[in-house]
């Protein structure tokens, strides 16, 4: 009984961040559009996005390989698994254990590592300039991420995102230093591995400041929902990420009954329209960076990790 | 068991004279590599069973030869075992592509004799008793390498490699060969277990690990001893080179090993921070070159230092606990660092055997000569697609797992008490996070304009798919790659009676855990499933697939790229091995390399090229290696004058050496 109601409530979870995700990515765009005095599409304009990419047919390069053809499904696969990994209404869900946080990060790296491969494949000048520029962004923010992690990890004495998350919502973290550098890093990484302004803009078509659209310049119908569906999972996962581990109030602890999974719920969807709006107000109200000057704003987020991680190592309180 | 591996050795020894009388034969290179692969399949499966064998108990052996008064001593104990079964996997692994590659060598005759005589000289190392007979099979293991290495001597660059090689390999050797002066002492008992039982003096102790740390660092390449290894490795054959890199490079750690956790005593903290100092920045600066090459051989050589420095990392971490009385955690950082050996010795041979396939196909290792491989080898570029997941650290495969325990092992260091390692770890932690994304994009790079895109050259264009047993023995390792990484319980639970002898402790069993996960303290703490990991994204994969496939559309038309409406039909627009690092070069190139960027355009309107010159230096080779080399032959010139002298002068310089030999024996 108590497996059937575990796996019901990983299910959930599952089906949850799937679901919500084009969801997120609307509200963002509907939030920017407000802000900038514009009616905006629709909240449920990504679904219907996805739909019509889903039904039309694909327009393979001529040089494309398989690889070409795997990789959407594969990073899809990767990015779902990670997003369903980390924890939402609730903690210590069935298959918790089965990725730690550090696994969490490789297993977002192994989805970059693909999509890169395939930016290259077709053999065009554009998917090369793209796949560069992502694994330069992604050689900074990826340690970044990971030394934050060692942060929270050595905070929380755990790398189990439920046990830290836990730990979080105790009365035992205090206010600690190492903490708030951490959360800086970490949304500033969020902000580079989500292609987001001031990194990059998903918006833009104009050639030379993409990155991550030139990656997938080449991609179309079902391929190519299958990437937008990962990147509003890679949305939704990192706004999760950032909330269950730097705000984990409200969380059902394991085993909780209907109610406490029903506050979970109510509070991870506050979460994340309030992690929409920052957001898309963050984004409006800054102007796009030039390539070489990311290496500066993810540096930044890489010495206040390693200075949070340090902090932790000279003492237990900080 | 002794005796039998023995035996398998004197087999690979008398190889070596037997391929040259073979060499008429059209078919020797078979029946040399068909024997090598039996050879080291038995000593293999000596090793295996050794290690799993519940007895511990080391086998041991004694020959006289060698030095008269103390014979050749010969023993298994179960960190040789280890090795043994590691290096002679690599060895199996080698011989069986190389049954397929070595076909197409054009002079197989200088590379047959040597290549059973450097297997033989790993495998004594390893099994080595005494220090002797250590350091004769190191040396061994160095020449029979070297002869590798200048094998195709009609190339000056291998000459030049070679040269090199030999300068560092002996250099490396008078290093380890000083140690073990110093280890056993006055008395003069050169076996392991008399030198195990003397404990040196503090000053000493310290001597002999620098000592040692120089001796095996050399070989295996940590920074700044490593200017050989990318110049050395890549000339070699590419079975060779596998086996320099993936096996060779392990040996030294073997040896390191054997003299800082085994003969030299209980360690002193701060062993570990000057081990620690040089693992870290060996695996970044590893990488960072490796990131800058355009050769797809050298990368692989650099990659290779990146390892090595992961490997020294867990070493590092391994003393520092150990020290500190905290044997569990020691348990976990040694554990990882030899599940490292493994792995490394898994997806580089493989890397390397994929490196060797390109060549034979192409002619080239120039991956800016390459592109499009995938179409015309498609089971290679599976192969070596699995190396570069597995290499990069991605889960499920196995680099990531070993990386992970590093990780964890990292996550205690707070509970060490020194100063020094409380500010140095979190330092190797970030070196070492920042070496596993930059592998990522190195391998990104090595696949991508390699394998992908279209071809640059005819040949490229041409290229046919490779051998059979070639095919075989990357697939093989290709596979393991994959198992290893989702069921490294196994393999961490056949390590315990290693870390057992080596840091007093072993990680708790794992293989009883449910759904083999792998947790390494607490399952609060930390776990990690590779297998469900692999299970969930498979399924969820194939159910998209699957789902899309079947309700929405399953149409696919063939169409020229579109590129943003400028597609190019020369292949050259593409993006190169340089292009694609150039944003990386510019962000660190500065700092670690010097890296200059010149460019030079005509203005407007004038019709002449613009020409974009890139300089970069290696810093350590210009400020290390080569006052070195400038001081000595300075000094050599000066002494030069001594050898042209008239008769009377000569026969002053005897009188005058004299006369001071006869003073300072007097005083």
């Amino acid at each position: 009984m108590n497996l059937v109601y575990g796996l019901l409530l990983q299910g959930a979870q599952m089906a949850l961040v799937l679901a919500l995700a084009p969801l997120l990515t609307g509200f963002v765009r509907k939030i920017k559009a407000r802000l900038l005095r514009r009616r905006g599409a629709p909240l449920l304009q990504p679904y219907r996005d996805l739909v019509r990419l889903l039904r039309k047919d694909v327009v393979l390069a001529e040089n494309a390989s398989w690889l070409f053809r795997v990789t959407p499904y594969v990073i899809f696969a990767g990015s779902w698994v990670a997003a369903s990994l980390v924890p939402t209404f609730g903690t210590g869900l069935l298959f918790s254990w089965t990725a730690d946080l550090i696994a969490i990060t490789a297993l977002l790296g192994s989805v970059r590592f693909f999509l890169a491969l395939a930016g290259m494949d077709v053999g065009t000048s554009f998917g090369g300039i793209g796949s560069s520029r992502e694994v330069m962004i992604a050689s900074f923010a990826e340690p970044a991420m990971l030394i934050t992690v060692f942060a929270v990890a050595m905070i929380a004495g755990s790398t189990q995102l439920s046990t830290i998350s836990e730990f979080m919502s105790s009365p035992a973290v205090g206010l600690r230093v190492s903490l708030g550098l951490g959360l800086f890093a970490l949304i500033m990484v969020a902000l580079a591995e989500n292609a987001r302004i001031p990194i990059d803009n998903p918006a833009t078509h104009l050639e030379l400041t993409m990155v991550h659209e030139a990656m997938v310049l080449e991609y179309s119908g079902r391929h190519l929902a299958l990437i937008d569906l990962c990147s509003e999972l890679k949305l939704l996962l990192y706004i999760s990420l950032i909330s269950c581990l730097f705000f984990s109030w409200g969380e059902a602890p394991p085993g909780a009954g209907l109610t406490a999974l029903a506050v979970g719920a109510a509070a991870y969807a506050a979460k994340l329209a309030l992690g929409g709006l920052l957001l898309a107000v963050f984004e409006t109200s800054i102007a796009k960076m030039r390539v070489f000057r990311v290496p500066e704003f993810l540096g930044i987020a890489l010495m206040l990790a390693l200075l949070a991680t340090l902090l932790r190592f000279v003492s237990g309180s900080l | 068991m002794m005796v039998g591996a023995l035996y398998a050795v004197a087999v690979l020894l008398a190889l070596a004279p037997a391929s040259i009388a073979l060499s008429k034969y059209a078919r020797a290179s078979n029946i040399i590599y068909g024997a090598s692969l039996v050879a080291s399949a038995a000593l293999c499966s000596m090793g295996t069973v050794q290690l799993l064998s519940r007895s511990r108990a080391a086998v041991a052996l004694v020959l006289p030869i060698g030095l008269p008064w103390l014979g050749a001593h010969f023993r298994i104990d179960a960190l040789a075992a280890f090795f043994l079964a590691a290096i002679n996997f690599g060895g199996v692994a080698a011989s069986l592509f190389a049954l397929g590659y070595g076909r197409h060598e054009h002079a197989p005759g200088r590379i047959l004799p040597f290549y059973p005589a450097f297997l033989a000289g790993m495998n004594l190392v390893v099994i080595a008793g005494d220090a002797f007979s250590f350091l004769v099979a190191w040396e061994f293991m160095s020449l029979s390498s070297w002869a590798l290495v200048v094998a195709h001597h009609r190339e000056q660059e291998n000459v030049r490699a070679g040269y090199i090689y030999l300068l560092m390999a002996s250099f490396g050797t008078l290093a380890l060969l000083l140690a073990f002066g110093f280890l056993a002492g006055s008395s003069g008992h050169y076996d392991f277990d008399s030198i195990r039982a003397i404990h040196l003096p503090n000053g000493l102790a310290a001597i002999v690990l620098l000592l040692a740390l120089i001796g095996t660092g050399s070989k295996a390449g940590l920074v700044p001893l490593h200017v050989w290894l990318p110049l050395a490795h890549p000339a070699a054959p590419s079975h060779v080179s596998a086996l320099m890199s993936g096996v060779m490079t392990k040996v030294a750690v073997y040896a390191f090993i054997r003299i800082v956790f085994d003969l030299l005593g209980p360690p002193a903290w701060w062993w570990s921070v000057t081990v620690l100092a040089v693992a870290g920045p060996t695996a970044t600066l590893g990488v960072l070159y490796a990131l800058m090459q355009r050769d797809l051989k050298r990368l692989l050589a650099y990659s290779t230092i990146e390892n090595i420095g992961i490997i020294f990392s867990g070493l590092g971490l391994a003393l520092a606990f150990k020290a500190q009385g905290l044997d569990w955690i020691a348990a976990l950082a040694f554990t990882a660092a030899l599940l490292h050996v493994v792995n490394h010795l898994l997806f580089k041979s493989l890397l390397f055997f994929g490196a060797g396939a390109v060549l034979n196909a192409t002619g080239e290792r120039d991956m800016e000569k390459l592109g499009g491989l995938i179409h015309r080898m498609p089971k290679t570029a599976a192969a070596v697609l699995v190396g570069c997941a597995a290499i990069s650290a991605l889960p499920p495969f196995n680099g990531f797992v070993s990386e992970w325990l590093t990780f964890q092992a990292i996550l205690l260091s707070p509970q060490l008490p020194s100063w020094a390692l409380k500010l140095l770890i979190p330092a190797v932690g970030g070196l070492l996070a920042l070496a596993a994304a930059l592998a990522a994009a190195s391998f990104v790079k090595a696949f991508g304009v390699s394998f992908l895109g279209r071809p640059r050259t005819p040949e490229a264009a041409a290229a046919k798919e490779t051998d059979a047993l070639s095919l075989a023995a990357m697939g093989a390792l290709a596979v393991l790659c994959l198992v290893a990484g989702i069921l490294p319980g196994l393999l961490i639970d056949s390590l315990a009676p290693v870390t057992t002898a080596m840091v007093g402790h072993s990680m708790p069993h794992q293989a009883d855990l449910a759904w083999l996960t792998i947790v390494p303290i607490a399952e609060s703490r930390s776990s990690y499933n590779g297998l469900l990991v692999l299970a969930f994204v498979t399924l969820s994969g194939s159910l998209a697939a699957l789902a899309i496939h079947r309700l929405a559309s399953d149409r696919l038309r063939r169409a020229p790229a579109w590129d943003c409406g400028f597609p190019d039909s020369n292949p050259a627009i593409q993006y190169t091995a340089s292009s694609f690092s150039q944003p990386i070069r510019r962000a660190f190139g500065s700092v670690v390399f010097a890296a200059r960027e010149i460019g030079e355009m005509p203005p407007p309107g004038a019709l002449s090229i613009a020409r974009l010159t890139v300089r970069q230096r290696d810093l350590i080779w210009d400020f290390l290696y080569a006052p070195l080399a400038d001081g000595i032959a300075t000094v050599t010139e000066r002494i030069n004058v001594l050898q042209f002298q008239t008769i009377r002068r000569y026969l002053s310089l005897v009188f005058i050496a004299l006369v001071l030999l006869l003073l300072v024996l007097a005083l």
